[in-house]
């Protein structure tokens, strides 16, 4: 049943077996395999049904199906994943991901996706940054729609109860595990409470601590921040990805994703003086995966376009995006950059109607929020902060969390990428841990009996913490301590690092955290944006802080993590360590490191002698 | 750049809506939904407003813009005359939640009763092939954002004078995906003219004036299924066939649809016009 919203009680309650918090893909597909594995399962979400991030993934999901290349396996798909996460991936994850991923996508069509054909009438699958073969299923650039639509349908038809605008704010925990979560109804500002066996934090991102970002208003790291603070640990945190191609201009837009599939077709990339600098961004060793010249690049853009093989090697513009991002980002800081503070991305070379037909809404984007149309000219694009890397620390086969009962699935967890992402790979991530996340949730709740037992004084203070803003007479506009925190990350923790700017940083969140811990709003509880960012801003300010703490820790570069001070990859020192986030004691943020999982010699054959 | 004026509806099932004013610089590229989080930022913190993506593709920040339904992350303030206030209200065909946020829970409670695809049991799915001009016309419907603004401008769901529900542009859009997807096998042909309504359409068009993914939604979804119907229970050849095999036209579904409950707005500062209308300057 949809519960959009229900009457006033003592305190609303609803027991389950398993909760999932988050219902974009990851949350969605967990809720899927919990109820198919026979629990009663509850999904909440902070907005409707169906628009999650996840409906704003374009370019496609990575799956080694080889319709469009034969030779493709799960074991290049898990060796393309590897290298572009600089080694620093949990090798079973990307293992599992990539032997799993085919199937999950085959089981979207069984589901009633509607992916674009080859010409035998199978999946068709297009190139992508990092990935050695045409690998990423996909329905022109609107593939996350597609996805989340059928998902959503799948989950509905299963009898998954979902609450729609509804906010968790705080896990409950019990002695031996987390015993549910306590949040509030967005639409009146009423508590609820879901006593829960197993617990799924599927909560996405981080996006919102930054100030140029291609995420929406609801990726605050709630549930990187619940887990934090019920005692789980995150890994990795250091590692933010900007994506190489945000919108920069009309202001209001600034930010805003553009798709690599416009790359995977064959966009052209340019700085002012009208030179493809690409060329000289390529790594050296990886340099001879990629065209030598301008002719073999166009050469691999048409037999793409026409979905034929070839000799020719893949354009310089899909190097992996950390390469690519900070290419853009030097181009500009040395003046070469388009009038609006970015560099030219251009696919008007293509023939008009199969730019329209290959990327409809990046040419709808264009033309309705910028007045550019993108079949005729070349589009300004910069770097865009989207997607974490690092996350809750997660076993690889079930999800679970180092705390008992609490399970993470998707951005919110850490590890499958490593230090930097490939395009495509998070629509699978999410939809092969989700799976396995879901079934690894009801499987936890099935070996306990009985309800979950909530502990009443958790609860009375988690209600009161709602109130103190409301109730508080002046205090700190929660909008301004947004907007202050989000220049600071931009400015301090971007996408070139140093000790000094992260000093200051770490040094600021503690200002910005004093500044919370007074803030007030006025308007009541119904539907109340600015209440409820209070409880956003404080998520924020706690993975800011692993973010700043983490990049100050690792004393090296790696994917999407660039230290000016530290500008080598150092693998003696830092190649086999993830960097770990927890709470200490006093409520002080811990960090460490710790060791790599092992990678068996059969996992490790497959990456090739470079490594 | 001259200033904006804005005229926003606030207000609440319980307190009396009322309209308020708020001047807001304008900055290049400025769309309407820019203006609406500028009033949050500076005005106005507890403003409710629904949004998301903000680049048109979530669906979320539909309202009614100088009385059109629109997006308010795709309407330019450059396309209206700055001189006159613009006036922003909650889509009217939904029970109101507070200023411009309303209840579209009865359009998710629709989609439940929906037969969902159905490939056949016998071809394993190795075996599925089709062609790329095969899936143009499902993946059209597919486009959806369900930003519910067909929903919203639909004088049947609108008014609704009658007990008989009747599903919305939306989801004939949706059954359409699944009755014309290639290999889906059900039959929901019983179930549009029974509990979908699909009678009550009559064709004109407001729907797709308004959606904002340009899906033709009456000419290639309504009509087609409008077609398909006439064949099933119009067709003598069709009604003959059937009764010589004894297959009953009853829907397998059977689901009635929810009530869709009424709701009251105050008419609009500058009495805003109605459904389709074509004030606003796009």
């Amino acid at each position: 049943m949809l519960l959009a919203n229900r009457p006033a009680g003592p305190l609303e309650t609803h027991p389950v077996d398993v909760l999932v918090v988050g219902a974009g893909g990851a949350g969605l597909r967990a809720a899927i395999a919990a109820r198919d594995a026979g629990a009663s399962v509850a999904l909440v979400c902070k907005s409707l049904l169906g628009k999650a991030h996840t409906v704003m993934a374009e370019g496609g999901v990575a799956a080694a199906l080889g319709h469009v290349a034969p030779d493709d396996t799960w074991q290049i798909h898990f060796r393309d994943t590897m290298v572009g996460g600089k080694l620093l991936n949990n090798p079973r994850m990307a293992q599992l991901h990539a032997m799993e991923a085919p199937d999950r996508v085959r089981e979207l069509e069984k589901w009633g996706a509607v992916f674009d054909r080859t010409e035998d009438g199978r999946i068709l699958q297009r190139p992508f940054g990092g990935h050695t073969h045409p690998r990423l299923a996909h329905v022109g650039d609107r593939t996350g729609l597609e996805m989340i639509r059928t998902l959503q349908d799948r989950a509905v038809r299963a009898g998954i109860d979902v609450y729609m605008e509804c906010t968790i704010t705080h896990l409950t925990t019990g002695p031996e595990r987390i015993s549910g979560a306590f949040g509030y109804w967005r639409t009146t500002g009423r508590p609820i409470l879901f006593p829960a066996k197993a617990t799924v934090l599927a909560t996405g991102g981080i996006g919102k601590a930054y100030e140029i970002t291609s995420n929406s208003w609801e990726y605050s790291g709630d549930g990187q921040a619940l887990a934090y603070e019920a005692g789980a640990e995150l890994i990795d945190m250091e590692f933010v990805q900007f994506h190489p191609t945000g919108m920069v201009w009309p202001p209001g837009v600034r930010g805003l994703l553009v798709t690599e599939a416009v790359r995977g077709e064959g966009g052209i990339l340019r700085n002012n003086d009208g030179e493809r600098f690409m060329w000289r961004y390529l790594p050296e060793d990886r340099r001879a995966e990629y065209a030598a010249t301008d002719e073999e690049a166009t050469r691999w853009v048409t037999a793409q376009s026409q979905g034929k093989q070839t000799d020719a090697r893949r354009p310089p513009e899909l190097s992996t995006r950390d390469n690519v991002s900070r290419a853009i980002y030097t181009e500009v800081r040395e003046g070469r950059g388009s009038p609006h503070g970015g560099v030219f991305l251009d696919i008007s070379y293509l023939p008009p109607e199969h730019v329209r037909r290959k990327l409809p809404s990046m040419y709808e984007q264009f033309k309705e929020l910028a007045d550019v149309d993108i079949t005729k000219g070349p589009m300004e694009v910069g770097p865009t902060t989207h997607y974490v890397m690092g996350g809750i620390r997660v076993d690889a086969e079930t999800g679970a969390t180092t705390r008992p009962g609490l399970f993470a699935v998707g951005e919110a967890s850490g590890g499958m990428h490593g230090a930097n992402r490939l395009g495509g790979n998070s629509l699978s991530d999410l939809l092969v841990f989700g799976a396995r996340t879901g079934k690894g949730a009801a499987a936890f709740a099935a070996s306990l009996d009985g309800e979950s037992y909530v502990d009443p004084v958790q609860v009375a203070e988690a209600g009161r913490a709602l109130a103190v803003p409301l109730e508080r007479d002046g205090g700190e506009d929660p909008y301004a301590l947004q907007r202050d925190l989000q220049s600071m990350m931009q400015r301090l923790v971007g996408i070139y690092r140093v000790e000094a700017d992260l000093d200051e940083a770490i040094g600021e969140l503690e200002a910005l955290r004093a500044r919370w811990a007074n803030v007030a709003v006025g308007g009541g509880r119904t539907y109340n944006p600015g209440w409820n960012l209070v409880f956003e801003v404080g998520n924020l300010l706690t993975i800011s802080e692993a973010i700043a703490r983490s990049a100050r820790h690792r004393t090296e570069s790696r994917g999407a993590h660039s230290r000016l001070d530290h500008p080598e990859t150092d693998d003696a020192n830092w190649g086999n360590r993830n960097t770990v986030v927890r709470q200490g004691r006093n409520q002080r943020m811990e960090v460490r490191s710790t060791a790599l999982p092992a990678m068996p010699a059969a996992l490790r054959e497959l990456l090739g002698a470079a490594h | 750049m001259p200033d904006a004026q804005l005229r926003v509806f606030r207000g609440t099932p319980e307190t009396p809506g009322r309209f308020e004013d708020y001047t807001v610089p304008v900055e290049e590229g400025m769309v309407v939904l820019d203006a609406l989080h500028w009033i949050q930022a500076n005005e106005a913190p507890d403003l409710a407003v629904r949004w998301n993506c903000k680049a048109a593709k979530c669906g979320s920040c539909s309202a009614e813009v100088d009385g059109r339904p629109s997006l308010t992350c795709k309407t330019r303030l450059s396309d209206f005359d700055l001189a006159e206030p613009i006036t922003v209200e909650p889509m009217r065909a939904f029970p109101l939640i507070r200023d411009l946020v309303t209840d579209v829970s009865w359009n998710y409670a629709v989609n439940k009763t929906i037969e969902p695809f159905s490939p056949p049991d016998d071809v394993p799915q190795e075996d599925w092939r089709w062609q790329q001009r095969d899936i143009e016309r499902v993946q059209e419907y597919r486009k959806c954002i369900e930003c519910f603004l067909c929903q919203d401008v639909c004088h049947v769901l609108r008014n609704h004078e009658t007990e008989r529900p009747f599903m919305g542009p939306r989801y004939l859009v949706r059954v359409a995906g699944l009755e014309l997807h290639p290999i889906d096998q059900a039959d929901r042909r019983s179930y549009l003219k029974d509990e979908g309504g699909i009678g009550y359409c009559n064709i004109t068009k407001c729907c797709t004036e308004v959606c904002p993914e340009h899906i033709k939604i009456t000419d290639n979804a309504i009509i087609p299924l409008k077609e398909r119907l006439a064949d099933e229970f119009y067709d003598p050849l069709q009604w003959a066939w059937r009764k010589l095999r004894g297959e009953p036209a009853e829907s397998a579904a059977g689901t009635p649809l929810p009530v869709l409950p009424h709701t009251d707005l105050p008419p609009a500062a500058d009495g805003g016009v109605g459904p389709a209308g074509d004030a606003g300057g796009d």
